[in-house]
């Protein structure tokens, strides 16, 4: 089934949940720079850009607020119904993923403070690779739901394999590396955080392809195996 | 998709396959019903079954059909002089159509509520009682028995209890309505059929006939046609969705208020255009 959120009769609502969807873009679009200027910020020791990722991540908890208000709004006037209800739950579900995303890319952008000696910076190469590949992760679930395509967002669904691989043979080789040099645990350690909010950011996209699949499909495909997905798309 | 966990299963219901239903589940059974006003047709092809003690609503637009079809369950198109029909409704598996069916016996025991209270010129107490009264029942204590019983079940015993020798007419719209529901209940029928019962009154008092409705299903088996969607969902178990005389989609009311299968329905129930 096609889903049109502008077929309604009424005109105004027609226009409440297009303003609300086209919110919850920018603030992708917000949460989406925040990641990117961590990143930068940690691959070239920028400690200019790292502290303004974390002046700017109020924005990203101020339009949490406001698009949790319109989605009550909407809920109380409307009395939503169908593909028009779940497109408000998956909205007031997938903003809560963005914001807490914000906040691990604020988490991540903290290793930019540190100095890291010449020999630990092969560790923050291999972790803007893993960070790279969340990004690109947290780019095509906001492009699936922009055009809520459920296929889109299944890809991305299965990506998240491939950032989990990657934690996983990360944290082998910081802890290879505390082992060898105990005195570096307190800055690598530091590391390790940020390298665990990339991975919980390859999740929390995970959550929000499973909102879209949930909009476009109808069927709650939380906590399913793949396989399943798969046959509901 | 995954099992549901018993202590959070908030619709807390079991789902009845609607296309399915064994003989004890099953209060109605409408089968293959066409009806026609002259030569315009109203109703095609409807068929479905009815679960017993539970409530059904019909939706859809207006003129598609739905309160014709409730209307069929208690034969009230038969005071329609162009009306022909078609097909069956089966009542313990007997066509309430057949030639032999008294329709008197038949209404005794579905029973009918509008959209406009429409009480009768008497006291509280005689509206209650005149079925009673019409079945020959004289009994004063019986009747003061059923009249308790009825205006409790219709809760409305409470605010009426202290005059229930003024006139019908002096109740408020809201009263009235439920007023007729102990009317009607006061001769046990088993199915209650209720059109568009709360149209003609304030929200309040359609919450007091919403809540009614809850209580009613757990000795009736109701069918409400209504226009107000949310009422529907609010106070059925199943939802048949009607368009242009058809029946589009019949299903459990979660599930059509949430995932609706066909596109006329999504489009009605979202309030959007074709």
């Amino acid at each position: 089934m096609e889903h049109n959120i502008n077929k309604h009769i009424s005109g105004k609502f027609n226009e409440e949940l297009e303003n609300v969807r086209n919110h919850v873009l920018s603030m992708g679009g917000l949460v989406e720079q925040q990641l990117n200027s961590a990143l930068d910020a940690v691959a070239k020791g920028d400690g200019e850009l790292a502290k303004k990722v974390k002046e700017n991540d109020y924005r990203v908890n101020a339009m949490e607020v406001n698009i949790d208000e319109e989605c009550t709004r909407i809920i109380a006037k409307r009395q939503p119904a169908a593909s028009d209800l779940r497109l408000v739950v998956a909205i007031a579900k997938t903003i809560a993923d963005l914001e807490r995303i914000g906040d691990e890319a604020e988490r991540i952008a903290k290793v930019a403070l540190d100095s890291f000696t010449k020999d630990q910076q092969g560790l923050l190469v291999n972790m803007e690779n893993m960070g790279r590949l969340v990004s690109k992760m947290l780019h095509d679930v906001l492009d699936a739901f922009a055009r809520m395509d459920a296929q889109k967002a299944f890809e991305v669904h299965k990506a998240d394999e491939k950032v989990d691989r990657e934690y996983e043979a990360l944290t082998r080789q910081i802890m290879t590396y505390m082992m060898e040099d105990p005195r570096s645990i307190p800055r690598v350690m530091e590391l390790i955080w940020s390298v665990r909010s990339l991975e919980r950011i390859g999740d929390r996209c995970q959550n929000i392809s499973e909102y879209v699949i949930y909009f476009v499909k109808g069927k709650d495909i939380r906590h399913v195996s793949q396989d399943t997905i798969a046959k509901t798309i | 998709m995954i099992t549901v966990a018993p202590e959070v299963n908030a619709a807390n219901t079991q789902k009845l396959d609607l296309t399915n239903l064994t003989p004890e589940q099953t209060a109605l059974q409408i089968k293959n019903l066409d009806l026609y006003y002259g030569d315009k047709q109203a109703l095609s092809d409807v068929s479905m079954d009815i679960p017993k003690g539970q409530v059904t609503a019909f939706i859809g637009p207006s003129g598609c059909g739905k309160s014709t079809l409730l209307r069929c369950i208690n034969r009230m198109n038969d005071l329609v002089d162009t009306c022909r029909i078609e097909g069956q409704i089966l009542l313990h598996g007997e066509n309430i159509y057949d030639k032999r069916v008294d329709v008197a016996a038949l209404r005794r025991n579905v029973g009918m509520v509008f959209q406009r209270p429409n009480p009768f010129p008497k006291s509280i107490y005689e509206n209650v009682v005149y079925g009673l009264r019409l079945q020959g029942i004289k009994d004063k204590r019986k009747l003061d028995e059923v009249v308790e019983k009825s205006l409790r079940g219709a809760a409305l015993w409470d605010e009426v209890k202290d005059r229930l020798h003024d006139s019908a007419f002096g109740l408020s719209g809201g009263q009235q309505q439920r007023l007729v529901i102990a009317r009607s209940i006061a001769i046990e029928p088993e199915v209650l059929l209720l059109d568009e019962p709360t149209s003609a009154l304030d929200p309040i008092s359609t919450l007091v006939i919403e809540e009614l409705i809850s209580e009613l299903k757990n000795k009736f088996t109701v069918v409400i046609v209504t226009h107000n969607m949310q009422q529907a969902a609010r106070v059925s178990d199943q939802t048949a969705f009607m368009y242009m005389g058809e029946l589009i989609e019949y299903a459990d009311t979660n599930t059509l208020f949430t995932t609706p299968s066909k596109k006329k329905t999504e489009d009605y129930i979202t309030g959007r255009y074709g």
